[in-house]
């Protein structure tokens, strides 16, 4: 992902595509593809991951402006919540007497 | 397969390679921002970037019969077929990237030749019969293929290959239909759907790349999980589906060896001609010339939109730019 100002190549930016699927869901990555600027960059995505009704909705976003954790912080990232069981539900015992809850 | 001949090649050892190793046994996925041998990365790059090409230089042979398909129908479904097959090179070109190589040097070197696209595609299609022959076999035995490497160890790979597997179903079925509609025709069709299944039968069999014994870079390969099945194993399960399959269209596999073996349940049959093959894979082949003629025209031709384009889009943006300073 080069600086397409200073680069000799003519070549298009990347962006990163993400599509709704249905009315109610989130949006959610599919992919990247090149285009000249945002307005092209959603024509291509119609084309080319939506040519099965696999959307209602597209971003598209520049892939270098996307700023991403490193796989080498999932350690310490992550650790964390991992020792705080207690913020899953089934943590406590809830007697079946008491009914659903 | 699309990706024939891949080279693949080890130079790391060490820790580090043990844990990477580690992963991919335990079923991971490695994702582009992980650590992986440098061996790991470039015989992927050859890999997706050779399956890439494959999907846009087969859109050549079936593009010459767009034109001249016969109805209406089979026209749109023939464009439908061929613009897929541009949006899975589109989905492996991305997934090719990930690895740090540049959408331009990919397409720089099909080229000029220094990489390379599956065989079958330097075949000519003569008639209408062989679009049906290339759905059938060819896309049959691309997803012989590319349904276990949605299993392979690197992620964007394996998505890719999920969108595609998902789409390329629709392109062997049309194929087989254009095939009944040819096999329960005139005698004239039949003698036409029969001639493309002698013709293409055993550069569909070549596909799945030389004979295991000889597939040198398999074992490493397999080791990653790049690799799911060898070649041998794919081609013999292509053969035990596509048999039955000819014979449903009256049709017959033009093979004198060919025969059920009863005690295994796998068909006999005899190899292909591996010296064609290997012609064709070094530029021999009917149409190489031809394809990437084709192929270098188009991008020659390109250039003045891409260019044009890209100018457009700065220059739109130089204008938002301005109005907003000239507002505040």
């Amino acid at each position: 992902m080069s600086d397409h100002d200073t680069s000799p190549r003519t070549e298009w930016p990347l962006w990163e595509i993400f599509i709704r699927g249905q009315h109610g869901m989130s949006h959610r990555h599919v992919g990247s593809l090149h285009a000249p600027d945002a307005e092209m960059a959603i024509k291509n995505a119609r084309d080319v991951y939506t040519r099965r009704n696999e959307g209602v909705s597209i971003w598209v976003v520049e892939a270098k402006k996307i700023t991403a954790s490193s796989p080498s912080d999932k350690g310490p990232m992550y650790e964390p919540s991992q020792s705080k069981v207690y913020r899953h539900p089934t943590f406590f015992d809830i007697p079946d007497d008491v009914g659903a809850m | 397969m699309y990706a024939q001949m891949v080279k693949s090649e080890n130079t790391d050892s060490g820790p580090e390679l043990d844990a990477f190793q580690a992963r991919i046994d335990a079923g991971e996925k490695i994702e582009p921002k992980d650590w992986m041998p440098a061996g790991y990365r470039k015989t992927l790059i050859r890999q997706i970037s050779q399956h890439a090409h494959s999907e846009i230089v087969g859109q050549l042979p079936e593009g010459n019969w767009i034109t001249r398909a016969p109805t209406l129908e089979r026209k749109a479904i023939l464009l439908a077929k061929v613009q897929d097959e541009a949006g899975h090179g589109l989905y492996l070109y991305c997934a090719a990237e990930t690895l740090g190589v540049s959408r331009d040097e990919l397409t720089e070197m099909l080229l000029d030749g220094r990489m390379k696209y599956s065989s079958i595609f330097n075949y000519p299609t003569l008639t209408w019969a062989d679009i049906g022959a290339i759905g059938w076999l060819v896309d049959g035995a691309a997803i012989m293929n590319q349904v276990p490497l949605q299993r392979t160890s690197y992620g964007p790979y394996a998505r890719a290959m999920m969108r595609i597997c998902k789409e390329e179903s629709f392109h062997q079925r049309q194929g087989y239909d254009i095939m009944m509609k040819m096999a329960q025709g005139s005698e004239a069709q039949k003698r036409m759907a029969q001639d493309a299944l002698n013709r293409y039968w055993y550069p569909s069999l070549m596909m799945f790349g030389p004979s295991d014994k000889e597939s040198v870079h398999s074992a490493q390969s397999m080791k990653w999980r790049i690799k799911i099945n060898s070649n041998d194993e794919l081609r013999q399960k292509f053969v035990d589906q596509t048999v039955p399959q000819a014979e449903y269209l009256g049709l017959t596999v033009p093979d004198d060896n060919l025969r059920l073996n009863p005690e295994t349940g796998h068909y006999e049959f005899s190899e292909p001609d591996w010296t064609e093959f290997f012609e064709v894979l070094n530029g021999n082949g009917p149409c190489n010339k031809e394809r990437l003629e084709a192929r270098n025209k188009a991008w020659d031709d390109g250039q003045w939109v891409r260019d044009g384009m890209m100018a457009h889009a700065r220059n739109k943006a130089a204008r938002a730019a301005a109005s907003k300073v000239a507002a505040e």
